[in-house]
């Protein structure tokens, strides 16, 4: 038979979020302060790409909202399945390296810049000039005169 | 609120703009959090057990390899609740270490195959792109609010 004790029973009410700022007007510190301000009952952690906060699932969502209003088209925010500096992802604990997932997360981080700027537009009501551009493929001449260019 | 599938099942961008737009977004984060905080003989538990391979035969063969069902036993239940679905076509990054390629191929497959409002979208990778991709999105998540009003008020007045 397996005991729940009632710190399990918490933890599963507890959630984390990520908390990515990619603002021109504010820096993760501002994140941070605003969430030392909230009072609320949060464990918060800042880390190279975000900020993660952890804790009951109101008090998380109020925090978050408060912080996205600070700057709604510069401030995104996703899931987290594991708990900051858990044992099975935090690198301090694998031996270094990027932990699971940062990879996925920085490549969209870039992609960020490109969508603050859609949102701003979506909200003046601004439409694109162009659609989507279909994906080309490398023309074999070009991958020729690449690799030949590449030999002297 | 509706419940979306989104692919990548573990896209920021995709689920901030579900989130944001007023639906839910059904992430494998979610799941994550749900498997790894549930006590259970092997506490603190494992990501994938040897549980999850025979919870995947739902949705896919035996013959598939276990690490193909052991992903499918945590993206397959999203699927199956899912309300509509978003999926942005070849991004760059399913390329290696995001999960495996079939799993990513099944995933898909099996969202197209549920009769679903299903968009379908690039990675964006110019301004324009960027503009086009949220409005597609923000365009897509408001229709889905306008039908399901539709529906409720045809509901009522039956």
């Amino acid at each position: 038979m397996i005991k729940i004790s009632s710190e399990d029973e918490k933890k599963k009410d507890n959630i984390t979020r990520i908390i990515v700022t990619n603002s021109e007007s504010m820096l993760p510190s501002d994140v941070m302060m605003k969430v030392y301000h909230s009072s609320s009952d949060v464990t918060a952690k800042e880390t190279c790409f975000g900020t993660m906060i952890n804790g009951p699932i109101e008090s998380v969502n109020k925090v978050v909202e408060d912080v996205v209003s600070m700057d709604p088209n510069h401030i995104f925010v996703k899931d987290r399945g594991f708990l900051p500096g858990d044992e099975r992802r935090c690198r301090s604990s694998r031996g270094g390296g990027p932990r699971p997932g940062f990879h996925f997360l920085r490549e969209e981080v870039n992609t960020l810049p490109l969508i603050s700027k859609g949102l701003e537009a979506y909200y003046k009501g601004e439409s694109p000039s162009s659609g989507f551009e279909a994906k080309q493929k490398l023309d074999a001449f070009k991958l020729k005169y690449i690799i030949e260019s590449e030999e002297m | 609120m509706a419940q979306i599938i989104i692919y990548p099942t573990t896209s920021l961008i995709l689920s901030d703009l579900v989130r944001r737009f007023g639906h839910e977004p059904l992430v494998m984060m979610e799941q994550i959090r749900e498997k790894i905080n549930t006590v259970g003989i092997d506490s603190p538990p494992l990501n994938i057990t040897g549980q999850e391979p025979k919870k995947g035969l739902k949705y896919a063969a035996v013959e598939v390899p276990a690490g193909v069902r052991g992903r499918m036993a945590l993206v397959g239940p999203l699927i199956d609740s899912a309300e509509a679905g978003i999926i942005v076509d070849e991004p760059d990054i399913a390329f290696g270490c995001m999960g495996c390629a079939r799993t990513n191929e099944l995933t898909k497959y099996l969202i197209r195959q549920r009769d679903i409002p299903l968009l379908e979208i690039y990675y964006p990778r110019t301004e324009d792109e960027g503009k086009e991709f949220v409005k597609q999105i923000a365009t897509f998540l408001k229709e889905l609010n306008n039908n399901s009003k539709n529906s409720e008020s045809e509901e009522e007045a039956n």
